[in-house]
């Protein structure tokens, strides 16, 4: 079942067209790779679907309510109910400790702290990090600092996840081991992942890989906006 | 890098003791899964040249219900053959011999610049296609590190070729006007 669409995304940075009229879907529980090269639009995109931002022209829905049209305050509170993101720099408040961070979009939801903080230490344990549940991320490894942002992605179990190049700033094989458990976790909670990537190992583990080229979604052949038999489910 | 020395495999199989063909057979199969297919019949030919050469000696038959097996054990010389071997740095890609490179190359030469875009772009498919199902193997449950290690390794190569593709699909127009001025 279609959860989240696109259909006839516009958007242009002043006079620069970033999407020139994109229409896809996203089912739920599915995990779709956004590739293409640098400049194609991706980031843009993520940012359209997520409502972070409003396309100039066309409509983004959401289990068939169309949020482009929303005010920042009704799409902040869908991103913080419904939605989760993850970004390549975790984006963690230095200030606070991992399981602070964690806690942290339980806490804008209204979750009592005793609550949120046992959640953020599951989470935190689930993800292999229980040991610097009290570190503030100036004093984590960037896997570890990772590891807690994906946890603070997940922890609300969000519907969507949204992940732009999550294991880019990572090496190979601790990168691998993010995504191995983003996408386990993912399938278990049925929460559907949009993966912005550029890298074809990472776009692997999806069910389907959507191409973008120019703004544009890609049907040449060169992209692959086609269900392949084995994602790595 | 060339393909793989069976003789020098063989060799390390025995380094832990002696061994049948048979189980030399299913130790290769284990410990390099996803290699190209081992035929029984190698086995035997490559344990005749390695006792010929003195890099392996007999080490006893049995026939417990069944035709004779003959154990085989690394000789001194085998060992040190081995040793070597393992000490020697593999030339790193000393031609670039690829028949991807080759079939652009040629395509370019006999046809036009559609011909090899839509070469190249079929074979991105097909990479694509085989890196999800080395990425699925390792994504199961009971898969074993060598499973692992062994996908590993291709998929790295096809995540490398598909960025060669990738980048030669943007350069094959311009490649076109050099191989045809």
């Amino acid at each position: 079942m279609t959860q989240l669409q696109a259909r006839g995304v516009v958007r242009a940075y002043g006079p620069t067209p970033a999407l020139r009229g994109v229409t896809l879907e996203v089912a739920e529980g599915e995990i779709v790779a956004v590739t293409g090269p640098s400049g194609c639009g991706k980031s843009t995109l993520l940012h359209c679907l997520a409502g972070i931002l409003r396309p100039d022209v066309g409509e983004v829905t959401w289990r068939g309510h169309r949020i482009d049209t929303w005010s920042e305050a009704a799409r902040s509170r869908l991103r913080r109910t419904e939605f989760g993101v993850l970004f390549q720099f975790g984006q963690l408040v230095a200030e606070l400790t991992a399981a602070e961070n964690v806690a942290l979009p339980l806490l804008l939801a209204g979750t009592g702290r005793r609550e949120a903080r046992t959640a953020a230490l599951t989470w935190l344990e689930r993800f292999g990090v229980a040991e610097v549940a009290d570190v503030r991320p100036g004093e984590m490894s960037g896997g570890q600092q990772q590891r807690c942002a994906t946890a603070r992605a997940l922890v609300t179990e969000p519907r969507v996840l949204f992940a732009d190049e999550p294991t880019g700033a990572l090496d190979t094989l601790t990168g691998e081991q993010v995504l191995t458990q983003l996408v386990r976790l993912a399938r278990e909670q049925r929460t559907a992942v949009v993966l912005v990537t550029h890298e074809p190992r990472i776009a692997a583990y999806a069910d389907r890989e959507i191409v973008l080229r120019d703004g544009l979604v890609d049907h040449t052949g060169l992209g692959l906006d086609v269900p392949l038999a084995g994602g790595a489910r | 890098m060339g393909g793989v020395s069976t003789p020098h495999v063989l060799l390390g199989l025995l380094a832990g003791g002696s061994r049948h063909g048979y189980e030399l057979k299913r130790a290769h199969d284990e410990r390099l899964p996803r290699a190209r297919p081992l035929a029984f019949g190698q086995v035997y030919a490559t344990l005749g040249r390695l006792e010929r050469d003195g890099l392996v000696a007999a080490a006893g038959q049995d026939r417990v219900g069944g035709p004779d097996r003959t154990a085989y054990a690394l000789t001194d010389q085998g060992r040190v053959t081995l040793d070597q071997w393992l000490s020697t740095v593999e030339a790193p890609m000393p031609y670039v011999a690829s028949t991807l490179f080759a079939k652009v190359v040629v395509a370019l030469l006999v046809a036009d610049v559609d011909r090899a875009r839509s070469y190249l772009i079929a074979q991105r498919a097909a990479h694509t296609a085989r890196l999800r199902e080395l990425t699925t193997v390792k994504g199961d449950p009971a898969a074993t590190l060598s499973d692992v290690v062994a996908a590993d390794f291709a998929i790295a190569h096809l995540d490398a070729d598909l960025r060669w593709l990738h980048a030669t699909l943007g350069r094959v127009a311009d490649w076109h006007r050099e191989v045809h001025p």
